[in-house]
């Protein structure tokens, strides 16, 4: 309701010229560029969900690795925790230009980026899940002899899933983002290069298309994330038993 | 032969001391509460006896083996049901078979195998947040009972329950243990809890924790229907608070 009223806001103001027509497109004109450029588009955002795609998964298995060692071996939580804390701290905006001047125009650095903006969710919302679990649930299968590998199996990835979804949610959003900055910078195809050529030619009506598409490619991600999460995890929307039944029917009178 | 033994046990956190020459012995298929206030180091002895803690000094012996300091031999099962809420109630009774390496088929084949006795049946793909306190409390003493049927430790099981379903669930209790014959050392601050169950009592004070006194209960456990109500049932617990109120002083 409230997107349709900025919708409606936004194409009076370019009717009434209240913003200049070449600065301000319609949504009209946004959406015929959309129809107009549909098919290089989609050639372009093919490359940039790809790159998405391979960074997200590397990075997810990176960091869940890492959250692991960190988890079983206290040095080394103790040892690479500031660092992947450090890392965050450095604006991807300032390691993109690096990584192209060391890997090129090629997909490479496009990937390098999006594991490192991947890495960092995922990391810490699975080690805080793996650290957060019941100790006495885990001192309870210790006295049924139970080895770390199954501890882990049966307690800590199960619940460190809420937490490593979210980090998940988070995650693919920004790699979105950071696969376009990465293109933007420097690169042959993707939706960030699109948009450099778009805004060289002042093709602003194109432009807010690509924005639209970028962040309704985020939206789908992050819905797919959710869907995902509730196939993976069954038992959060499991309905309570109907009482119906008479539970005292066990018991000997 | 006694079927577990605690000998001499002491266990210190620091320089306290938690619990201080403990020994107590329990028979095959006996059931016996240690009966205290709070804070009278029982948990600590559980811990010890499953292995999670290594006392201080002292031994435990289950079948005349030292298993002291040692896990996988002894379970226990707490307030706390512990149910795993991301498993099916199948699979987190299985649960000691998965660890044993039990193939998941066969596992929850034998889990389910005992449903029933337990008035569990048709809960076997539900959720633990899907069932009530009383059913989950039962979950849990399958889990234990799939561990070992062998030797349990109970610490305050029913604690968590209200009034009404604890009532019901000793009734239930007496009854499948009448069935599976499991040896159970049962913790509990509940004298009235404590006399309906045991077969024997011992007493315990803190601070440190110490065994004060042994009690029998000597009508049998199978006749135990409304013992509650008797005078018998009164005269023990009489004994009991006389008992508790002479440490106090």
């Amino acid at each position: 309701m409230s997107i349709l009223a900025i919708l409606v806001l936004w194409e009076c103001l370019s009717l009434f010229e209240v913003v200049p027509n070449y600065m301000l497109p319609s949504p009209a004109q946004t959406v015929e560029a959309f129809i107009g450029d549909f098919w290089l588009l989609m050639s372009h955002l093919k490359v940039t969900l790809l790159e998405t795609l391979l960074g997200t998964v590397m990075g997810v298995v990176i960091g869940y690795a890492s959250a692991m060692l960190m988890d079983r071996w206290e040095p080394a939580y103790k040892a690479f925790y500031p660092i992947v804390v450090l890392t965050q701290t450095i604006p991807a905006v300032a390691i993109a230009p690096l990584l192209v001047l060391w890997f090129g125009y090629k997909m490479m650095p496009k990937i390098i980026l999006i594991i490192l903006i991947t890495f960092f969710p995922i990391v810490i919302g699975t080690l805080t899940g793996f650290r957060s679990a019941d100790k006495d649930a885990i001192n309870l299968m210790r006295s049924m002899g139970a080895s770390r590998w199954q501890i882990f199996k049966h307690i800590k990835f199960y619940n460190a899933l809420p937490n490593f979804f979210s980090g998940l949610r988070i995650t693919v959003a920004y790699a979105v983002v950071g696969a376009v900055l990465a293109e933007w910078l420097g690169g042959f195809a993707g939706l960030g290069v699109y948009m450099t050529r778009v805004k060289k030619s002042f093709a602003y009506d194109k432009m807010f298309a690509v924005i639209f598409l970028i962040s309704g490619i985020s939206l789908i991600l992050i819905w797919l994330v959710d869907v995902l999460q509730k196939k993976c995890m069954p038992w959060e929307n499991a309905e309570p038993i109907k009482r119906k039944r008479d539970e005292n029917k066990w018991i000997k009178n | 032969m006694h079927k577990l033994v605690t000998e001499n046990i002491t266990m210190k956190f620091g320089s306290e001391t938690i619990i201080r020459d403990v020994s107590i012995a329990v028979d095959q298929g006996e059931l016996v509460s240690l009966l205290g206030v709070s804070g009278s180091g029982k948990t600590t002895l559980f811990n010890c006896i499953s292995g999670i803690y290594t006392p201080v000094s002292g031994r435990v012996i289950l079948d005349g083996e030292d298993i002291t300091g040692t896990t996988g031999h002894i379970s226990y099962m707490l307030q706390k049901d512990l149910l795993l809420p991301y498993k099916t109630i199948e699979d987190n009774v299985a649960l000691p078979l998965f660890i044993r390496g039990v193939p998941k088929q066969e596992a929850r084949q034998q889990a389910s195998a005992h449903f029933e006795e337990f008035g569990l049946e048709g809960t076997q793909k539900k959720y633990p947040k899907q069932l009530s306190g009383g059913m989950r409390q039962r979950a849990a003493l399958l889990r234990t009972y799939l561990f070992s049927d062998d030797v349990a430790l109970l610490d305050e099981p029913f604690s968590a329950l209200d009034t009404i379903t604890k009532g019901k669930i000793h009734k239930w209790y007496l009854d499948v243990m009448e069935k599976i014959n499991l040896t159970t050392v049962f913790i509990t601050h509940d004298i009235n809890e404590a006399v309906l169950l045991s077969d024997r009592i011992y007493i315990m004070t803190g601070k440190p924790g110490e065994v004060r006194s042994e009690m029998k209960i000597e009508t049998p456990r199978s006749q135990r229907q409304d013992y509650d109500l008797t005078d018998e049932f009164m005269e023990y617990k009489r004994q009991i608070v006389a008992l508790l109120d002479e440490r106090e002083r």
